[in-house]
């Protein structure tokens, strides 16, 4: 089975996140790495891979330093990477990243499986896998916290706050995973030296044939016109218990009539 | 006035709360229409609830195709309204299948798309719609012009006050019949096991949330006890969930439920930064954790530096014996 898993670099959240003047995410003063939440369908593609003498290929766009994101994934075990980079996709919205991948993964080519994360931890809109399976034209299978393919079917689970439900699909298909279906494995060492020799390519727009007046900031579909950082809330009353702490607790939600 | 349409979100033809806020934001922007997927015995009870928001017309689309298959068919029964009506925007909720939709109408269509917003409101001249998010944790407030093609809006619960229309909107109803092609029905539901319902409200809806972490030691007594008092929906950390102590529908953060309720209780959670992502935008913020250092009180209204099994039991008795 020939699999294809969408990784994202994202900057780290544990630093401080900001806006550039341009109002697109900060990418330079921060440090990045490969997004928590696409090791799980990293490790995902690696397990179902290994059952079925699959191949494993790692697709990322953006800046160079995203190449980070794909050697930690060739670590973790995966076969290959593709490393989509050009100057003009900077700033680009959801829309124009799916537009991106769907060209990669055409051109990659013979594809059973594409697997992406729950959402971007910088992001964190949860759309590029719908607008990927609309622009491939395969089903959409995402949000699966359990999976299995049998016999060309993709199965999983998908719960929300009022169901849990099994869903169906014949492959070729997008799959998103959430954080709950695996446990990430570690690189290890052997992992770490095997992955300096595994290929890795990088494609440009032209590569890809897309037009750079399609992507970037200057082809994004909505227009921010403002972005202001939150004054950080001001800390109240912090009392410590001496034996009157729920009392003061109730106090206090009955003064701001929440009882 | 041109229509606005709004996907209703409801339980067995009980809609949801989130459903009248975007009616309510709706009526902002223009003529409300509710596009409502129901069986045939759901429909009725939803009907008057939108009317008393504010919806003029009613799509009822009880095709069983959309119900059973995921997100496409419902893609194609909206891109069909929009081109049939020539509708000025659209609102969904922000839940996964809302914003799912959401980004591929947005896609097929060639219209902008933002999700997760908090506000919406008309631009000048009617020339799309202008949405504020909250994002990084709730750290920035991002405001975004959507004027290219037919805007696209999801809406997070607990972002509009809901206000009734007032008067008696004469509710249209319209029997949408659309052809849904092949290649939509590709990803089918094959079985669905409702989840076992508490009594308590809604995560997403509630106007009080009482969540517990990885202090609770297992334990969700006492948040249970506080939150019952209170009339409030339980939420949990990832720690306490990924320890099996709640399950995962009730986390909250990034990876979970985003919230934003009048009054979140934080009970034995020490404030991570994934944790924040998903209830920052709350309107009062409360904490009760043994440890004064703990990153969660930066963002408290009221603070107890204390016991979550002595001071939550005893919140909860003093506001039952108020309450009387
Ligand atoms: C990609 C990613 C996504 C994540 N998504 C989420 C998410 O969606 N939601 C989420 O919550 N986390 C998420 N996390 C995890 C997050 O980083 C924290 O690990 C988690 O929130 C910690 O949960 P906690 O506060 O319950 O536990 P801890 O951090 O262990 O805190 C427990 C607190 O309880 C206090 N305590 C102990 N005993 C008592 C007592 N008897 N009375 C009162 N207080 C007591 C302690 O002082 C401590 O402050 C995510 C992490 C990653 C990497
Ligand atoms: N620039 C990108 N490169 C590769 N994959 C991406 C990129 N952006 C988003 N994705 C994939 O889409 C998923 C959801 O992202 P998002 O819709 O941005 O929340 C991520 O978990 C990734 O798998």
């Amino acid at each position: 089975m020939n699999i294809v898993v969408c990784v994202k670099y994202v900057p780290d959240a544990q630093a401080g996140r900001g806006f550039e003047a341009d109002h697109t995410t900060d990418r330079q003063g921060v440090d990045g790495l490969l997004s928590e939440l696409d090791e799980y369908p990293v490790e995902e593609a690696l397990k179902l891979a290994e059952a079925t003498e699959g191949t494993v290929t790692v697709l990322t766009m953006g800046p160079e330093d995203a190449a980070d994101a794909i050697k930690r994934a060739l670590q973790m075990g995966a076969d290959q990477g593709v490393h989509v980079c050009d100057d003009a996709i900077a700033g680009s919205d959801a829309v124009a990243t799916s537009l991106v991948l769907a060209e990669a993964i055409r051109k990659v080519g013979d594809i059973d499986l594409v697997l992406t994360g729950l959402a971007s931890t910088d992001g964190s809109m949860s759309v590029v896998p719908a607008m990927l399976a609309e622009r491939l034209g395969v089903p959409q299978v995402t949000f699966a916290s359990e999976l299995s393919v049998e016999e060309g079917t993709v199965r999983i689970r998908r719960d929300s706050d009022v169901a849990s439900e099994t869903i169906e699909a014949r492959l070729p298909a997008v799959v998103s995973v959430t954080d709950v279906i695996n446990e990430p494995r570690y690189p290890s060492f052997k992992g770490i030296m095997a992955a300096k020799k595994k290929p890795v390519e990088t494609w440009t727009l032209a590569d890809l044939g897309v037009d750079a007046s399609q992507v970037g900031l200057d082809a994004a579909w909505t227009t921010v016109e403002s972005v202001e950082a939150r004054p950080p809330r001001e800390q109240g009353e912090v009392v410590t218990d001496e034996g009157q702490g729920g009392q003061a607790l109730a106090e206090f939600l009955a003064s701001r009539k929440f009882v | 006035m041109s229509e606005v349409l709004v996907l209703v979100d409801h339980v067995e033809g009980a809609v949801r709360k989130s459903t009248a806020e975007l009616l309510t934001a709706a009526r902002r922007l223009g003529e409300p229409s509710a596009v409502l997927v129901a069986a045939p015995e759901h429909a009725d009870a939803a009907r008057e609830s939108l009317g008393r928001y504010g919806a003029e017309k009613v799509y009822r689309v009880e095709a069983p195709e959309v119900r059973e298959h995921l997100v496409a068919p419902l893609v194609d029964v909206f891109a069909n309204l929009v081109e049939r009506t020539g509708a000025a925007a659209v609102l969904l909720p922000s839940d996964p299948d809302g914003n799912e939709v959401a980004g591929r109408l947005a896609v097929r269509t060639g219209s902008g798309v933002i999700t997760d917003a908090v506000d919406v409101q008309p631009a000048e001249d009617g020339a799309g719609v202008r949405t504020v998010q909250s994002v990084f944790a709730g750290s920035y407030t991002v405001t975004s012009l959507v004027n290219r093609g037919t805007p696209v809006v999801t809406l997070k619960p607990n972002s509009v006050p809901v206000e009734e229309a007032g008067g008696e909107a004469a509710v249209v109803e319209e029997a949408v019949d659309v052809s849904i092609p092949e290649e939509s029905l590709a990803a089918r539901i094959v079985q669905r096991s409702e989840k076992q319902q508490t009594g308590r409200p809604g995560l997403t809806e509630a106007a009080i949330v009482v969540s517990g972490g990885r202090g609770t030691g297992g334990d969700f007594g006492p948040v249970e006890q506080l939150a019952d008092a209170l009339g409030a929906a339980v939420g949990a950390s990832r720690a306490a969930v990924d320890a099996g102590w709640y399950p995962h529908a009730y986390q909250v953060g990034q990876t979970g439920a985003s919230v934003s309720p009048q009054l979140y209780v934080a009970a034995g959670i020490s404030g991570a930064i994934q944790h924040r992502a998903g209830m920052q935008t709350s309107k009062t913020i409360v904490a009760v954790n043994k440890d004064a250092e703990a990153p969660i009180f930066e963002l408290v209204d009221f603070g107890v530096v204390g016991d979550l099994f002595t001071v939550l039991p005893q919140a909860a008795e003093e506001i039952q014996r108020r309450k009387g």
